[in-house]
């Protein structure tokens, strides 16, 4: 799973609603992979407005992950900045390990790069 | 053949015999292929390059294969791991997810671009476990996929529908969620090609943006008139009745003249090659 799709994920577990803390999953005793992918700008400016800077910059500093504290006012003609988004977000796979919600405390493990989002009879 | 959603949950029918079985046949792939293609024609999306897209019930990555040949990222949910594992195998692009899609997404509101779901929605209207009620999961699905989309954005399901009524279920409570779109179907009149796709659109792009739901193929023939060729209907002429019948023949006439002259019957003529010859029509 790449960060990308991780930063859109929210705990779906029933009554489980705090945005604060729902969002994002934290992540523990992770596996990563970088694995080369083609960039696309067009993709990455028009994601800008979707991903949510402080989630995605509190992730990255947990994994080492060097990207910059806020998005840059001109972002589509910021090599550099392009760059370093991209491997973050669309070169970094998460292959084991596993994400904790804060609100609730269900932990979704991931093996094989696949997250297992099942829920407990109790939590649907 | 009985449907595959009656004879077990999808995450005990997609064994690993099952799901090694379902890969690897090229037909079945050439389908999922075909309406995949067609599911992402029907999305209509822009030409702004790629976008981030929903595939529900990835399963082996069919699918999936052919959003990467398009160059979008994408992201796939399903429930049976057999087929998941298979398409870790096969390095797809797309981020899997092992999860349930009746216990609802978990994504932030406006995530996704478009959803496609190739053959999956009839397996949602089974009650396979005993807490599993059809509708609640139905609704629970449909809600939290229209949170998940971005405003405008299209969710095409393709799926085999068991009859009227599990349409009109479905539809209704896609509607209730605040869906609007229709079913479109492919060559309605084939019972073989015919396919139906569940267009859902979730809102407007932009406010008075209505959104036209899209034809289906093969249904500009006219379906009013019978079908009539113009040829002339032959009588069939059986085997026996063509052929003259046995009282004509020249055996038969020379039996007859031998019987007469046996009996005594005078003025019998006298046979010769001019027998029982077949006369010209001015006789």
């Amino acid at each position: 799973m790449r960060l990308i799709t991780h930063n859109m994920l929210k705990c779906h577990v029933k009554n489980c609603t705090d945005p604060d803390k729902q969002f994002p999953l934290r992540f523990k005793d992770v596996q990563l992979e970088q694995i080369d992918a083609e960039r696309n700008d067009e993709f990455l400016v028009r994601m800008l407005p979707r991903i949510d800077w402080p989630a995605l910059s509190k992730t990255t500093k947990e994994l080492d992950i060097i990207l910059p504290e806020t998005v840059p006012g001109n972002p589509e003609n910021d090599e550099e900045f392009l760059q370093a988004l991209h491997t973050a977000i669309l070169e970094t796979h998460i292959k084991q390990g596993s994400m904790l919600c804060d609100g609730c405390g269900h932990e979704y493990k991931i093996t094989n790069g696949i997250p297992n989002m099942l829920l407990a009879e109790h939590e649907i | 053949m009985s449907r595959p959603e009656h004879i077990a949950p999808p995450e005990l029918f997609y064994n690993d015999t099952e799901a090694k079985k379902y890969t690897s046949n090229s037909r079945i792939a050439a389908i999922q292929a075909e309406m995949t293609l067609r599911a992402v024609e029907l999305l209509s999306l822009g030409d702004d390059g790629p976008y981030y897209l929903l595939d529900i019930g990835c399963g082996s990555g069919l699918s999936g294969e052919i959003l990467d040949e398009d160059g979008h990222i994408w992201a796939g949910m399903d429930i049976a791991p057999s087929m998941l594992d298979i398409a870790a195998d096969k390095d797809v692009e797309g981020d899997l997810f092992l999860q349930d899609i009746g216990q609802g997404m978990g994504f932030r509101p406006g995530t996704f671009d478009g959803a496609i779901s190739i053959s999956v929605l009839q397996w949602l209207c089974n009650a396979d476990k005993k807490e599993n009620k059809p509708r609640y999961r139905l609704q629970r699905f449909f809600s939290t996929l229209f949170m998940s989309l971005q405003r405008g954005a299209r969710a095409i399901f393709q799926f085999y529908p068991e009859n009227d009524l599990q349409i009109e279920m479905i539809m209704g409570i896609a509607m209730k969620c605040g869906f609007t779109g229709g079913l479109v179907a492919d060559y309605p009149n084939s019972k073989k090609a015919r396919k139906f796709y569940l267009c859902l659109f979730a809102g407007q792009a932009a406010p008075g943006q209505k959104q036209d739901l899209p034809k289906g193929l093969g249904s500009e023939e006219a379906d009013n008139g019978i079908a009539y060729t113009d040829a002339r209907i032959q009588t069939q002429r059986r085997g026996k009745t063509s052929r003259k019948s046995v009282k004509d023949t020249a055996s038969w006439i020379l039996h007859k003249k031998e019987l007469s002259r046996k009996r005594g019957k005078e003025g019998v003529p006298l046979d010769s090659k001019y027998t029982g010859r077949k006369r010209k029509p001015k006789f």
